[in-house]
């Protein structure tokens, strides 16, 4: 990846005479000609999005990008990977575009956050100024809150909930290695979580590689939380239809209320309130919370710590000025999808280029979710809904009939959720329209 | 140098659009929220069907029809049910404005 750091340098000193952008007041004073300082950390669906749109919406801020990763893995589709439908080539994407339209983008991982003196500093040893300082981390997994989920067990057991080589890529591996007639053991942690449909779908994907290769084998899902956490009528259907769900030869067995408390990867175990569960391989996603970033900058102060309440108008933290928090770090009502992550990055880059220009933000966003899930034979459904900004409620709330999921799943919503991602790949990463996607529906 | 030349001509149409839509910027962004389905500047890359470039009047009947249901639908009709008559006139213009 390209830094250009002679060019952002010379941006940042061109920069340095620009007043800071203390407050909206402040912004609201700028006039339309203010040189901010934007530093964006992290480059997912969230982060690119957000520094792709404020650099269109607004070309004058100089926009820092901070991400360590040198390539964008896709979450959504990493399920189809565990099917064998898809490899990792096919859902990891350059950021060799988004890349360009920013001032500089910058291959580190960020240590620690001034928020007083406003600056951010990485491993790499550099320390960035900031006017507006962007958290776009996802989440942190808290592998301690189940016992025995080491560092040596983790070479084992895979959560595969960032999806990556090394988590997704393993864990298909470890599928195909296991014989006919095992057992896979996966886990849903307590809402709320990273994708709230994720788990079910990645039954489905798992089941319908089974049903194909290892036909005697079996699913057992220890869910956190009391039921099926998402779209349950369209995954009991499905799982129903495919999978012999409800029958005495069902390839899913689902256990509600059995939250993973101890993995023991030597014996391939894990423990749960009620009992221990063996199995051939072990899929266990661990609790969650903001990303580790956002306690740096101290924003990680809601639902005891764990996420970043902010204002739906800017994205702004509540507790620390000039930073904004995106996707699922936020604290909000919105389910924490790719899809939310990508369009709050755009009222992030809206509210901010309207502060920037001198205006006051939206005092009344609206904004979108649309989430395909796959069953891996061919089909698919969805869950969609608009939130406003409800005056009265201080809330972004569905209006009447707007928010909803599929009747049934079909070959069409398929296409579509294979369309919807490279859609929202292309809007991500600012993908040229000639872009070749290798992915399958 | 194929890759270079591709993303002067991508950073060309990104803000070549950004100049051509006047429209205001809420307009703008409520458009822009389209685009993780419809794609970029609602230009799809798949069987979502694109935006850019519809006409008006089609954009607005299109989101009335999912409105009332005489036009069936998977996601549209929440969609619709979402915005209002005056928010569907503000992102057809948006889109017809996309050549």
């Amino acid at each position: 990846m390209t830094i250009n750091r002679r060019d952002f340098l010379k941006a940042s000193g061109a920069a340095a005479g620009v007043a800071a952008v203390g407050s909206l007041s402040g912004c609201a004073s700028m006039g339309g000609n203010a040189t901010p300082k934007v530093v964006v950390v992290g480059a997912g669906f969230g982060g690119s999005t957000f520094a792709k749109y404020l650099k269109t919406w607004y070309p004058k801020a100089i926009v820092t990008v901070i991400e360590p990763n040198a390539h964008f893995t896709s979450c959504p589709f990493s399920n189809t990977v565990l099917a064998g439908i898809n490899k990792m080539d096919d859902i990891e994407l350059p950021y060799a575009y988004v890349s360009k339209m920013v001032d500089a983008w910058v291959k580190d991982t960020v240590t620690s956050i001034d928020t007083k003196k406003q600056t951010v500093t990485t491993a790499g040893g550099k320390t960035f100024a900031y006017d507006k300082l962007v958290l776009a981390g996802g989440v942190e997994l808290l592998f301690d809150k189940v016992q025995g989920y080491d560092a040596e067990a983790q070479k084992t057991i895979k959560h595969a909930w960032k999806a990556g080589r090394d988590q997704t890529g393993a864990l298909r591996k470890q599928l195909e290695a296991m014989p006919d007639g095992g057992t896979f053991v996966m886990s849903v942690p307590k809402a709320p979580y990273r994708c709230p449909p994720g788990p079910y779908e990645r039954a489905c994907m798992v089941a319908s590689y089974f049903k194909k290769a290892k036909p005697k084998s079996k699913i057992i899902i220890l869910d956190g939380n009391p039921d099926i956490a998402s779209k349950k009528g369209l995954f009991v259907a499905a799982w129903t239809k495919h999978f012999g769900y409800g029958t005495d030869n069902s390839m899913i067995e689902f256990r509600p209320n059995n939250q993973p408390r101890s993995v023991d990867a030597n014996k391939m175990m894990v423990g749960t309130e009620f009992d221990d569960v063996k199995g051939d391989v072990i899929n266990l996603v661990p609790p969650m919370r903001a990303a580790a970033i956002t306690g740096l900058a101290g924003v990680r102060t809601g639902n005891d710590g764990t996420w970043c309440p902010i204002s739906y108008q800017t994205f702004e933290s509540t507790v620390v000025k000039n930073v904004h928090i995106l996707g699922d770090s936020a604290l909000t009502n919105f389910p924490k999808s790719g899809s939310v992550a990508n369009n709050t990055g755009k009222m992030c880059a809206y509210a901010m280029s309207e502060m920037f220009a001198g205006r006051k933000p939206d005092p009344a966003p609206v904004v979108t979710n649309t989430c395909y899930s796959g069953t891996g034979m061919g089909t698919a459904f969805h869950v969609a809904t608009v939130f406003r900004w409800n005056e009265e409620k201080k809330a972004m709330v569905p209006p009447k009939d707007a928010n909803g999921v599929s009747k049934e799943e079909s070959e069409l919503e398929m296409a579509y959720m294979h369309s919807w991602a490279t859609n929202v790949w292309s809007d991500t990463l600012a993908l040229p329209a000639s872009y070749k996607f290798t992915a399958q529906g | 140098m194929k890759k270079s030349l591709a993303v002067t001509l991508l950073l060309a149409g990104a803000f070549g659009a950004a100049a051509s839509a006047h429209a205001d910027p809420r307009a703008r962004f409520m458009a822009a929220n389209c685009s993780y389905c419809h794609g970029p500047e609602g230009k799809s890359t798949g069987a979502i069907p694109s935006l850019a470039g519809l006409e008006v009047k089609y954009f607005v009947d299109q989101m009335k029809a999912f409105k009332d249901g005489s036009r069936p639908a998977t996601v549209m009709k929440k969609h619709a049910n979402g915005y209002t008559d005056a928010e569907y006139e503000a992102m057809a213009k948006y889109f017809a404005a996309i050549k």
